[in-house]
């Protein structure tokens, strides 16, 4: 992509998606969001960072290989699935903690953590692909 | 710890063998035998503790529940039947550890076999002392698969491969039988435990579906215990080391499909169905196997058919139906295990210790091997049935149970005496022929085995002259506890090794008689047999290898056939049945919904919206390239998330937003890698028919959508999931919670799709049609030309 604004635009673009989609997956609890959607929103993200600097530009920045990342979401989710166990309640009853940082009641739960890590496979799937698709297409 | 923990913990010992083998081995080195035959041992003993009840005629059972809500346990029955098959198996096991620690010693995967073969081990444990069905299909099933690794252990052999997967094919296939018949039994008894299952011996064989189950559950023992003709894979399964033939070929697991038919002769037996099939086919595997084992001259071939002649005889006499006949099938199953593994452990010494086991060049071994051919000996005396071993007291009381004189017991009796002469003569062949004679040069210098070698031998054949010698203690703890549990009624074994005046012992003297015949002229039976066997030509092995070379040209053939390549194919054919379902359904039902109804006060905003799908399907359809076409579509994708919004689904419409950015962003990317050719060139010989499926399915959905609204609203879910999403989830976003919480289970599996999906496309993205090869091993036109 040769438009000289669009470059300069794009990383700062991509941060604030990026940005905005973790946001959009915290809050998802409560309102319109969650992991899928966020997911999708920082897919979009790197698309975009993707056909404005090129690819190689883009599996530098996000360093770890989609695919892996993909991996670590199915496995996070797995393993907050797996968690109930230790507290002998059926596989994938939420439990729920409420640690107080900093006075801050903060409230975990192995929900979250599931969510994060649809988020990953949404992120990484999808971005592979289409980081794939790309690449291909430069050639 | 309670005695159901215990055998609990027996059952397991196998597996914790398996695991900890390799480490030993690698530690011990072949040493490593003494230890792992511990485990065996100590499962010898812990079920000796249940010999006071058995022998009372009682019945242990015991288990654990594993998915009560599919009533599916792990529970074990214990009675006279599996008891003797558990102590046969963990017995021979234990010397069968040891053998293999002198017989691979130095091989480099020997820790390796002692886990295969202790897996094995605890396998068929579970075979014999299964209650649940599921329990006995799994591990049936797990016999077939740790056989197939045992048989191709050799794997850098082609015929030892070959040999593997024969076995695995047929031995596995036949337990999809065998499922197939215990869910018929189960559908018509109601219950899933063979404990249970003996009180509906009555409902079962009035059953009309008895005929079906009988032939299903026969399919699955038929083919593992051997009979013709199924047979063909177990003389190819004597590829595997010599331990795996003495143990799993001749000992343990070619008998369970004797076991199971033994297990089900109080429920399924006594019809003239049970005892046509198992007389028929078991007589003629029986006679079969005898004579094919005279033809071989490779040791261990000689007695794979004799062992399958010996299962046959199994087999025939479960079924037959006369007095006694149980009661022989039980003396002659324990009395076969003891000398056939004798047997195979003393041919796999004189390979081991000479370099060949082709009987023809073997010869004046007796002054190198004398310990060899003293338990040789004696367990030649016992497969001929020669006093005073327990081979003896087999035979006597087979013969005692065929002495009747009605036309069938006659003929099976006929039978009977031929084949047993055969083994007779083969028996000696094997343990004498070997020894006599003058000194033959040998590939290795012939010298006496090790101890690791020759223990396991020397006390099964102590075992079949001790068994017999003291036959009283032998009946009681054994065979009457055994014979009782196959017929369901209290039974006594008495035959003692002293012989008495009669028909019996004028039958078993003439198979003596023939044998000594059979044995002086087996060279000419041998060539004889030879000319005739190669006259026919065709055999069940070769008939094997077409049948699966037919299997693999059919499926090539039919994937040719459906899988055409063609993207349009599949498209048409997806959307012909898509547009099938919808309007052929209804119209047979006749469902169709009441004409629409169209509100009158729709706002404008909401028909500007439609208005804007619809311009954007109308821009689809006329787009000159195929760039504008995509970006189109996503016109009336945008427009449909916000209705979507319009109608408070934020979540869904947001996802639909992101959806069809990235789809045009991905279908872009697709559609620069491909030539975007400026418009559609299908002739118009084309164009019609796909116009006419694109409306019979948008027709379809449409019809579908006005007759699911038509149907009142059910609001339960709706209320259950605004009720609790607070309160159980601690979220107010209900659709998030249903995601995440609710129905998380399911959204794991959907993002474990999504990665696979991911993963997939990616490599079809990466594949060049360049690097694409014909796979060659799957191509039986490739094998044929080659």
């Amino acid at each position: 992509m040769t438009s000289v604004i669009f470059r300069a635009v794009a990383p700062f673009l991509t941060s604030l998606m990026v940005l905005f989609s973790i946001f959009v997956l915290l809050r998802g609890h409560n309102e319109p969001g969650g992991g899928f959607i966020g997911g999708l929103i920082a897919v979009s993200a790197l698309a975009i960072y993707g056909i404005a600097c090129g690819v190689e530009t883009v599996r530098r920045a996000i360093y770890i290989h989609p695919m892996a990342i993909s991996g670590a979401g199915l496995f996070a989710a797995t393993i907050a699935g797996l968690i109930s166990i230790a507290a002998r309640v059926p596989f994938m009853t939420g439990l729920w903690i409420y640690p107080s940082v900093l006075g801050v009641e903060i409230p975990l739960s192995t929900v979250t953590l599931f969510d994060c890590g649809v988020y990953l496979v949404v992120v990484g799937a999808i971005s592979s692909i289409a980081l794939s698709l790309e690449e291909r297409g430069g050639e | 710890m309670d005695v159901a923990a215990l055998t609990l913990l027996a059952l397991a010992l196998p597996f914790v063998a398996a695991l900890v083998a390799p480490l030993l081995t690698r530690v011990l080195g072949h040493n490593a035998a003494w230890v792992l035959a511990l485990f065996p041992a100590a499962i010898v003993l812990h079920f000796t503790r249940f010999w006071p009840e058995i022998e009372k005629g009682e019945v242990v059972t015991g288990g654990y529940a594993w998915i009560p809500s599919f009533n599916v346990s792990f529970s074990w029955l214990i009675d006279g039947l599996s008891l003797t098959f558990v102590l046969l198996i963990a017995g021979i096991g234990t010397l069968i550890v040891l053998y293999s620690g002198g017989y691979l010693k130095g091989h480099p995967q020997q820790g390796r076999f002692f886990s295969f073969i202790l897996m094995f081990m605890g396998s068929m444990l579970g075979i014999v002392v299964s209650d649940s069905f599921l329990m006995l299909f799994v591990f049936w099933e797990l016999t077939s698969i740790t056989s197939f690794l045992l048989i191709g252990f050799d794997h850098s052999r082609e015929a030892a491969r070959r040999a593997a997967l024969q076995a695995l094919v047929v031995t596995g296939g036949g337990g999809l039988f065998l499922l197939a018949g215990l869910l018929i039994i189960w559908n018509v008894s109601g219950v899933t435990q063979l404990s249970l299952l003996s009180a509906f011996g009555p409902e079962m064989r009035e059953s009309p579906f008895y005929l079906a189950a009988l032939l299903l559950v026969l399919g699955g023992a038929f083919t593992k215990s051997a009979q013709f003709p199924f047979h063909f894979w177990l003389p190819n399964a004597m590829e595997a080391p010599t331990p795996v033939s003495a143990y799993l070929h001749s000992a343990t697991m070619v008998k369970a499909g004797v076991y199971l038919l033994m297990r089900l002769n109080p429920v399924f037996g006594g019809t003239p169905e049970w005892q046509i099939l198992l007389p028929l086919f078991g007589g003629a595997t029986l006679v079969i196997g005898a004579v094919l084992a005279c033809r071989q001259t490779d040791l261990k071939l000689m007695l794979a058919y004799t062992t399958m002649a010996s299962l046959g005889l199994l087999v025939m006499l479960t079924g037959l139906g006369v007095p006694h006949a149980i009661e022989a099938a039980t003396v002659y199953l324990v009395a076969h295990s003891l000398f056939k593994g004798a047997l195979f452990m003393v041919a796999g010494i004189i390979d081991h210790e000479t370099g060949t086991r082709d009987v023809t060049r073997l010869g004046g071994l007796r002054s190198a091997m004398p310990l060899t051919f003293v338990i040789a000996l004696t367990a030649a005396f016992s497969m001929g049935g020669l006093v005073p071993f327990f081979g003896f007291i087999a035979k006597e009381e087979i013969y005692y149970a065929l002495s009747g004189f009605d036309r069938r017991t006659m003929v099976f009796a006929a039978l009977t005496i031929f084949g047993n002469a055969l083994m007779f003569a083969v028996a000696f062949a094997v343990a004498l022929r070997p020894f006599i004679g003058p000194h033959v040069d040998t590939p290795k210098a012939a010298h006496e085995a090790p101890v690791l070698l020759w223990l396991g031998p020397a006390l099964l054949a102590a075992k079949g002259l001790s068994a017999a010698l003291l036959s009283g203690l032998t009946h009681e703890l054994v065979s009457t506890p055994m014979a009782s549990a196959i017929s369901g009624a209290p039974r006594a074994v008495t035959m003692s090794v002293v012989p008495h005046i009669g028909l019996p012992l004028a039958m078993s003297v003439a198979t003596a008689v023939i044998g000594v015949v059979f044995y002086l002229k087996l060279d000419r039976l041998r060539a004889f047999i030879a000319t005739v066997l190669a006259d026919i030509g065709w055999g069940p092995d070769r008939g094997f290898d077409q049948f699966i070379r037919g299997l693999v040209r059919f499926s090539v053939a039919l994937t040719r056939r459906l899988q055409s390549g063609r993207l349009e194919v599949y498209m048409t054919a997806t959307f012909v049945l898509v547009a099938f379902v919808l309007l052929i359904v209804p119209l047979s039902y006749g469902e169709f919904p009441r004409a629409p109804y169209f509100a009158a006060d729709v706002p404008l905003h909401e028909l500007a919206i439609m208005a804007i799908a619809v311009i954007g399907l109308v821009a689809v359809m006329v787009a000159a390239d195929r760039l504008t076409a995509i970006v189109s579509l996503g016109i009336q994708g945008f427009a449909v998330a916000v209705i979507f919004l319009l109608y408070g689904a934020p979540d869904l419409a947001f996802t639909q937003f992101m959806i069809e950015t990235l789809s045009v962003v991905v279908l872009a990317l697709v559609m620069t890698r491909l030539r975007l050719s400026p418009s559609d060139h299908r002739p118009l010989a084309q164009k019609i028919p796909d116009l006419a499926i694109a409306l019979a399915c948008g027709l379809g959905f449409g019809l579908m959508l006005l007759k699911v609204t038509g149907v009142p609203f059910d609001a339960t879910l709706t209320d259950f999931f605004n009720l609790y999403s607070k309160t159980i989830a601690h979220g107010a976003n209900v659709v998030n919670v249903i995601i995440v919480d609710f129905r998380g289970t399911d959204t794991l599996g959907e993002i474990a799709v999504v990665m696979v999906t991911g993963l997939a496309i990616l490599s079809l993205v990466r594949l060049r049609a360049g690097s694409l090869r014909r796979i060659a091993d799957n191509d039986p036109d490739a094998e044929e030309r080659a």
